[in-house]
């Protein structure tokens, strides 16, 4: 690699603006933060895109026809014995700079669409600031090659989510959301360290590359790992299957999704970068990175994978057909589709023909990532012009924001997987693979996308076709320059995406992101796409009739589903059973009971020994009376006393 | 009765210091205290001098020491009145109960 | 009874007698000097001091308040392990006797062994108790002083 160690810029740069904004941007880089954020974001993507070209192109591929991992360089930090040590390294292989250049670029997108979105907030510098943060944590996960690293950064990630779902403070929803997402993803965290824990006591490391090869061969590691079991179940399984727990917390897979909706709270950008293309597929990335050890050597892990993605696709996709605001809907979808990502991984094998899966897995996260963001920007410009979330503010917007719409329409057709947009392409993969070796997740999968469609053209015409409502634009502040869609700085981005969102479909993915390194040839096989593609259309003319003009045919439908409709509204009642779990169960059977001993047991017993300490101190006060024959007695009695003792019986 | 010799007059003293002691530990009254001092100190002053009868008859110390001792108690007496004089200002009393602001 | 009686006077005076007793018990045991000693300091002195400080206190005509119950039982019981401790010890113990020749205590001796600056002289503690008089008489001078308020 001819300038390795140049990558490391990649993550440094944000990192430096970060810190730069942070202690300096609030006095001294007020209005410029924006502009120095986005500088060095836009060096940092340049790099990214350089690396790339460089990795696929100019070193291209070894010997045997496999683009080798690279180690870019090492750094042994802490070591607890010969070969287990926290090293912090660089790793480069296809899918770490595949997401490089994801992560770089949308988050360069959502830097120059802030410009424009948050013009006029306070603490604009303090924004820029934990951007950069995030995406310097994100760069360093991706990037990690020890897998203590990518816990490291794995946590960092959540306090910056933290921190910008947080950043209206003064709401206290958003502060509460905020906390949720914080917690149920430390929680998942707790099992992605156990599950560490496990793999690295068999395997004696905690190096990626020597993790995979001692857990894969059947070398002797492999055979002790899956030959200690616990519950009936290898310990290969438990740590495989904890670690993936940590993954779906981070993507926000069942039962572990309910701080994704309520994130939205958090600015729209913020929501375009963490909750559509980064932080979320997080837990992807970490499936991806251990494939090997998951598809060669744990199947069972792989089907819990599978399963527990298929479910949350379903699921998400049945609850955004029922909600009304905008930014859930899009919450929804982005579970929805994390979930067909994950069971793509689930539904593969490795190597050759197998690894079609994990191939259509890392395709439909490159492209989802470009439409989603394209649909979150979009929706923020929506937001940013009717004032409201709820799409009943909203109706009849294609006249107003004209390019705002073709985007969103473009977007839109990509994620319901109409050719040629991006979305297209990286579903059939997905789709061939879950054909070619589990019918049931292919059936299950087909029915989501055919509802992916229908609720994402729901949106769509809800929000631009419909009826047109009156929108109230007396308080707006002065401060655009051109108040009609937004000002070009949210703009441009929805351009770029949109233009990506249709091109990105035609990248050659297999010829360079495949499970093993080589290269993968993917025949197109019209007939097989037909059967997807009507599906998608029928969804799309479905919504079209009962969304194009105002109606009251969504009403008599969901009178008619009833209960269902009205669970699916509720979003079937998860958060309602977490807090009935937490208030009632946890606090009252755990939380009170420790308090109580708190109070009464521990601080009673020191003021017990303060109390004791007070009531001797009282007995003995009267011995000082002040009375001089008392003393006098005392005095004689001790004199008496001492001389009988050394008289009689200390006589030496 | 037997020869009265030395265990005898010390018998005596010794009841005479004992009485002493339980009349001083006994008396409310600080003069009676006072009172009760002065019998200690007559009955060392007896033990001295039959000592020096009965062991030492050659020298003459038990005298000295307690001519002095005589001296000393009268000038503790002096003073002791005088003390008695002050708290009897303060606290308008001469019981020893009284006097008690030194506890706790 | 001078340690017992609740007269203040009356004890004084039984405080007297018993002095005089013990000055009597000088005399028998031929120790005259002391003897006289005793009656002049003690009695003339010490015993008309402690008079004078009762009649000053007013307190001559009341009884006194008996002691408490506990404050006897407790002082009896003291005293008396203590009489029969000491009386133990003087059972016990053999008094040796020298064979040496008595010297008469005659004045004439007393003050020539006392003032002698040889062995056996007790020059030095004679004079240290005259100043130890000087100190206690003007001690008990301000101590008794009554502070004039300044007009």
């Amino acid at each position: 690699m001819l300038h390795s160690k140049l990558i490391a810029l990649v993550p440094l740069l944000p990192f430096a603006t970060f810190l730069l904004l942070g202690l300096f941007g609030r006095k001294y880089l007020k209005n410029f933060s924006g502009i120095l954020g986005t500088l060095s974001l836009l060096v940092a993507a340049s790099i990214s895109f350089y690396a790339a070209y460089e990795y696929f192109f100019v070193v291209g591929k070894n010997a045997a026809g496999v683009y080798e991992q690279i180690i870019a360089f090492k750094f042994t930090w802490l070591e607890f014995s010969p070969g287990v040590s926290i090293d912090l390294g660089v790793i480069l292989d296809p899918i770490s700079i595949m997401m490089l250049v994801v992560v770089t670029f949308i988050s360069l997108m959502v830097h120059i669409y802030s410009m424009g979105y948050m013009k006029g907030e306070e603490r604009y510098a303090t924004y820029y600031s934990f951007l950069s943060l995030f995406t310097f944590s994100m760069l360093g996960l991706v990037m990690a090659s020890n897998i203590f690293q990518i816990y490291i950064f794995w946590e960092l990630v959540g306090v910056s989510s933290f921190l910008l779902i947080g950043f209206y403070y003064d709401k206290p929803s958003a502060v509460a959301a905020a906390k949720k997402a914080f917690i149920v993803t430390r929680f998942a965290d707790l099992g992605f360290l156990i599950g560490i824990l496990v793999l690295a006591f068999y395997s004696h490391t905690l190096d990626f590359q020597t993790l995979i090869e001692r857990l894969t061969n059947h070398s002797e590691y492999y055979t002790t790992i899956t030959a200690a079991s616990f519950m009936g179940v290898s310990a290969l399984t438990w740590g495989l299957v904890l670690v993936f727990i940590g993954g779906a917390g981070k993507s926000a897979m069942f039962p572990l999704h309910v701080w994704l909706p309520d994130a939205m709270e958090g600015p729209t950008p913020v929501s375009a970068l963490i909750h559509a293309a980064t932080m979320v597929v997080a837990g992807v990335y970490l499936v991806a990175r251990l494939f090997p050890v998951f598809a060669l050597s744990c199947p069972p892990a792989l089907q819990v994978v599978t399963y527990v993605g298929l479910f949350s696709s379903l699921f998400a996709a049945i609850v955004a057909c029922t909600q009304t605001d905008i930014k859930r809907v899009l919450a929804y979808s982005t579970m929805s589709q994390i979930g067909f990502m994950m069971f793509a991984l689930g539904v593969s094998g490795y190597g050759g023909e197998e690894g079609l899966g994990y191939m259509a897995s890392m395709f439909h996260l490159f492209t989802h990532a470009m439409f989603k963001a394209l649909l979150f920007l979009g929706a923020g410009a929506v937001i940013h012009y009717v004032h409201s979330n709820e799409m009943k503010d909203m109706g009849g917007l294609r006249k107003s924001m004209p390019i705002t719409h073709i985007t969103f329409l473009i977007a839109c057709l990509a994620i319901a997987g109409i050719p040629p947009f991006a979305g297209f392409f990286s579903k059939e993969e997905i789709l061939a693979a879950a054909f070619h070796s589990n019918k049931l997740v292919f059936v299950v999968a087909i029915i989501t996308a055919g509802i992916t469609a229908f609720y994402m053209f729901r949106l769509y015409f809800n929000i631009f076709w419909s009826k047109e409502k009156v929108i109230d634009h007396a308080h707006d502040d002065h401060s655009h320059d051109s108040h009609g869609e937004g000002t070009k700085t949210m703009l441009i981005p929805l351009i770029i995406l949109g233009l990506c969102a249709v091109g990105a479909g035609f990248i050659p993915f297999s010829h360079l992101v495949t499970s093993d390194g080589k290269v993968l040839e993917t025949e197109f096989n019209p007939m097989f796409s037909i059967g997807p593609v009507l599906i998608a259309v029928s969804g799309i003319l479905l919504a079209m009739f009962m969304y194009k003009k105002a109606n009251s045919k969504p009403d008599t439908v969901s009178k008619a589903l009833g209960g269902f409709y009205k669970a699916a509204y509720n979003k079937f009642y998860i958060d309602e059973i977490y807090l009935f779990k937490t208030k009632k169960i946890i606090f009252n059977l755990i939380g009170k009971p420790a308090a109580w001993f708190d109070k009464n047991i521990v601080d009673g017993c020191i003021n017990l020994s303060a109390t004791i300490t007070e009531n001797i101190a009282e007995a003995l006060r009267p011995i000082q009376s002040g009375k001089v024959q008392q003393y006098a007695i005392w005095f004689f009695v001790g004199v008496l006393s001492f001389s009988v003792l050394f008289i009689y019986f200390w006589t030496n | 009765m037997n020869e009265i010799g030395l265990p005898q007059i010390l018998v005596v003293s010794t009841a005479l210091f004992f009485i002493g002691v339980y009349g001083f530990l006994t008396r409310r009254n600080m003069i009676t205290m006072l009172m009760s001092i002065e019998l200690i100190l007559n009955s060392v002053n007896i033990n001295f001098i039959s000592f020096n009868k009965y062991l030492f008859p050659g020298k003459l110390d038990g005298l000295f020491f307690t001519v002095i001792i005589i001296t000393i108690a009268a000038a503790e007496a002096a003073v002791a009145i005088a003390i008695i004089i002050s708290l009897y200002r303060k606290y308008k009393s001469i019981d020893v109960e009284d006097a008690n602001s030194m506890k706790f | 009874m001078a340690v017992t009686s609740l007269k203040v006077f009356r004890a004084a005076i039984y405080l007297l007698f018993s002095l005089i007793g013990i000055a009597g018990l000088y005399f028998w045991l031929n120790y005259e000097f002391i003897a006289a000693v005793q009656i002049v300091v003690y009695v003339g002195g010490i015993v008309v001091l402690i008079i004078f400080s009762i009649f000053l206190t007013h307190q001559s005509g009341e009884d006194m308040k008996a002691p408490t119950l506990i404050r006897s039982v407790f002082a009896s019981i003291a005293a008396a392990a203590g009489f029969a401790l000491t009386l133990l010890l003087i059972n016990r113990h053999t008094f040796y006797t020298t064979s040496e020749k008595a010297v008469e205590p005659s004045v004439n001796n007393i003050g020539m062994q006392m003032l002698s600056t040889t062995e056996h002289g007790y020059l030095l503690p004679f004079e240290v108790i005259s100043m130890l008089l000087l100190a206690a008489m003007i001690g008990a001078i301000v101590i008794a002083m009554k502070i004039k308020p300044k007009a």
